[in-house]
């Protein structure tokens, strides 16, 4: 479709530059980028195909619904597996997840833009980033042995307090490798990806707009929240989607401190959860040839979900782009 | 991590200072070559400990083995990648036909069990010294229906241990893992009645905390008070903070040892045909001595048939040497189990019958 529009702009439009021929580094230039365009595509395309093809043996041979089964027994003889309990708990894990980041994400944006000190935002600036530096395997680890024990009071209180909640219930009286912890790590995850792009949307705001604010007497929270949260509001959500993204992705964090049971579970204090990624991670290793399969097959459902999830984000970035009052 | 457990192997190495094919005094006999080798992470630390004698005595050879995991060491060893497969379970049914196609003329695929290992109960109870349990208690425990220290049950099988009223936290492994299949095989075969999840290498049964691996279960055990998980013998001689329960096997209790586990072993049948030697472990064993819960890891490759540039005779001579005394003896001080009796008669046999040219 795009390369269709190239080709007619390309075409028509060329020549009409003052009937001049096209210079040949344009020329060549214009091909190196569409190269580049049509590399993604087919890359995405090769992954596409090759998740199908790999995941139609398991997918058929099946013996009971690929939907509803709450079990994992690819290998088995019938094979039977579900993927409800990876794709509830995928979503699960990451709705906790950007329900503990998007504030702070957002308020250390705010911060960083529009009340820290020149050089303590640089410097705030330059720590978030890094936390994006460190590889999720460090997380996984600190988040099992070094924030988990932190955790757990915590819990504890939760569900002590708040345990008429469902949410919150804990029958167990266990409180480690559970959703909330995985949700806590993964939002530290998260943190740079929507800090970092929240902070160059909020950057975006006219100079105008805070300063007449600012001018019209507005504090800075009326500035924020009447010039910069309106404007910027698109920008946020796809923010949000994009940390929605990473944090439906995560593997090897997700892998160590969840403790995987397969079994849909709302309770995010006791020990559980799944995802589909961490599933991989976990099952591969020692799957047999339908297993793989099968794994492949979750691996498909995940590039849909989260194609879902950014195609979502587009769309609401791109609604939002009219009523933003930015033209 | 691996120089930390070859010092063991000096003593086999430094008999067999042949060069050449010739058979010396020692049980190494030195191919030249690089084979490589995946499969069972279980088995690595024994092969490692083979790989490094080996080597040592016969600089000319390359052995490597790469410890990915059964499934991708069986996955490779069909795609011809490998010279040999390691396997936490006998290769069978449409798996073995698939492997045995490697082999060229009809040659058949042998799985050849050379490593054996336990299965310890590993418990972190304060207070409470050599805690005995037995089949259908701890199948309760992972089942989730006995879910306090002080149990009736447990109390049964620790008389003069005071046990407290505390909520067990139980540890299973949240990857699939041969140690979980021959555990739950253990525990479907001796307390069917309590433990109604049937054997695998996922974890089936509700309840419990999941933890990826034998280390991070025995970390996780060692962390947690009043906790129980199940692990290789060898983390649990490692581990600072957690022991090992011995196993009540209705012949008296049995303490979770190599050569304990060895009896077991020893006692399995045959089940493969001709000289592929999958086995079939006697979980309900009532003989005193006899550690019940036991795995075998096999290797699998071709009896004949297997390419040139595969290597067989490396193959041949390698596994000759794990299979040898020496290479047994290495076993046990890494917390593996040895083969033993006429089933090392008949291991040693297969290891013969492998065709090198």
């Amino acid at each position: 479709m795009s390369t269709a529009v190239k080709e007619r702009q390309a075409g028509g439009g060329a020549p009409q530059i003052g009937g001049a021929s096209i210079h040949p580094a344009d020329r060549n230039f214009r091909w190196l980028v569409i190269a580049a365009g049509v590399t993604v595509l087919v890359i995405m395309a090769a992954i596409a195909v090759f998740l199908v093809v790999k995941s139609i043996p398991a997918i058929t041979t099946n013996s009971t619904s690929m939907w509803a089964t709450e079990q994992w027994a690819p290998d088995s003889d019938p094979p039977s597996w579900g993927i409800a309990v990876l794709i509830f708990g995928t979503l699960w894990t990451a709705v906790i997840a950007m329900i503990i980041a998007m504030p702070i994400g957002v308020g250390t944006a705010l911060f960083i833009s529009f009340y820290a000190s020149p050089r303590l935002s640089t410097a705030l600036g330059f720590v978030v980033d890094l936390l994006a530096a460190v590889p999720s395997i460090i997380f996984g680890l600190w988040g099992l042995y070094f924030f988990m024990p932190q955790i757990v009071p915590l819990s504890q209180w939760l569900a002590t307090y708040f345990g008429w909640i469902p949410i919150f219930e804990n029958s167990q009286d266990l409180y480690t490798k559970s959703i909330l912890i995985a949700g806590l790590v993964l939002a530290i995850m998260v943190l740079p990806t929507v800090s970092a792009i929240s902070r160059e949307v909020f950057l975006q705001v006219p100079k105008g707009h805070v300063e007449s604010s600012l001018a019209l007497g507005a504090t800075r929270w009326e500035m924020i929240r009447m010039a910069v949260l309106p404007f910027s509001r698109g920008g946020v959500v796809s923010a949000a989607m994009l940390g929605l993204g990473r944090a439906l992705g995560e593997t090897i964090a997700v892998a160590l401190i969840l403790s995987a049971v397969f079994e849909i579970n709302w309770q995010i204090t006791e020990p559980g959860g799944n995802s589909i990624a961490a599933n991989i991670a976990l099952k591969w290793g020692e799957a047999g040839i339908n297993g793989r399969s099968a794994l492949i097959a979750t691996g498909l459902v995940l590039f849909a979900i989260t194609l879902a999830v950014n195609m979502t984000a587009r769309w609401i970035v791109d609604r939002r782009k009219e009523f933003s009052g930015a033209n | 991590m691996a120089a930390c457990s070859s010092t063991t192997s000096s003593s086999s190495s430094s008999s067999a200072g042949a060069s050449g094919a010739g058979a010396s005094t020692g049980d190494i006999t030195c191919v030249d070559g690089a084979i490589q080798a995946s499969g069972s992470s279980a088995q690595a630390n024994a092969i490692t400990d083979w790989v490094n004698a080996y080597q040592t005595a016969c600089p000319g050879s390359t052995i490597d083995y790469q410890p990915v995991g059964s499934g991708a060491g069986v996955q490779a060893f069909i795609s011809k990648q490998v010279s040999f497969a390691g396997t936490d379970s006998a290769v069978k049914d449409a798996d073995l036909a698939k492997a045995a196609a490697v082999c060229a003329n009809g040659g058949a695929g042998i799985n050849i069990p050379l490593v054996g290992g336990a299965i310890a109960v590993a418990y972190n109870l304060d207070g409470v010294d050599g805690l005995v349990l037995n089949s259908e208690t701890v199948a309760g425990i992972f089942a989730n229906t006995i879910t306090k220290w002080n149990d009736p049950a447990i109390v049964a099988t620790n008389p003069n241990a005071t046990l407290p009223d505390a909520t067990i936290a139980q540890f299973h492994r949240s990857d699939s893992s041969g140690t979980t299949d021959n555990f739950t095989s253990y525990l479907t075969a001796t307390a069917p009645t309590t433990w109604t999840y049937g054997s695998g290498k996922d974890w089936m049964a509700p309840g419990g905390q999941g933890s990826k691996g034998s280390d991070q279960v025995i970390a996780s055990v060692s962390q947690t008070p009043s906790s129980i998980g199940y692990v290789e013998l060898s983390y649990v001689l490692d581990a600072t903070g957690a022991k090992a329960a011995a196993i009540d096997n209705g012949g008296g209790a049995v303490e979770a040892t190599s050569e304990n586990a060895a009896t077991t072993i020893a006692a399995a049948t045959v089940t493969g045909t001709g000289d592929d030697l999958t086995l079939k472990i006697d979980y309900t064993t009532k003989e005193p001595g006899a550690y019940p819960i036991v795995l075998v890891t096999y290797e699998f490759t071709c009896q004949s048939g297997l390419a040139a540039d595969k290597n067989p005779a490396l193959v041949q001579a390698f596994l000759g040497y794990g299979a040898s005394d020496a290479g047994q003896a290495n076993l046990v001080s890494t917390g593996y189990v040895p083969i033993t009796g006429d089933l090392m008669t008949k291991v040693r046999a297969a290891i013969a019958s492998i065709q090198t040219a």
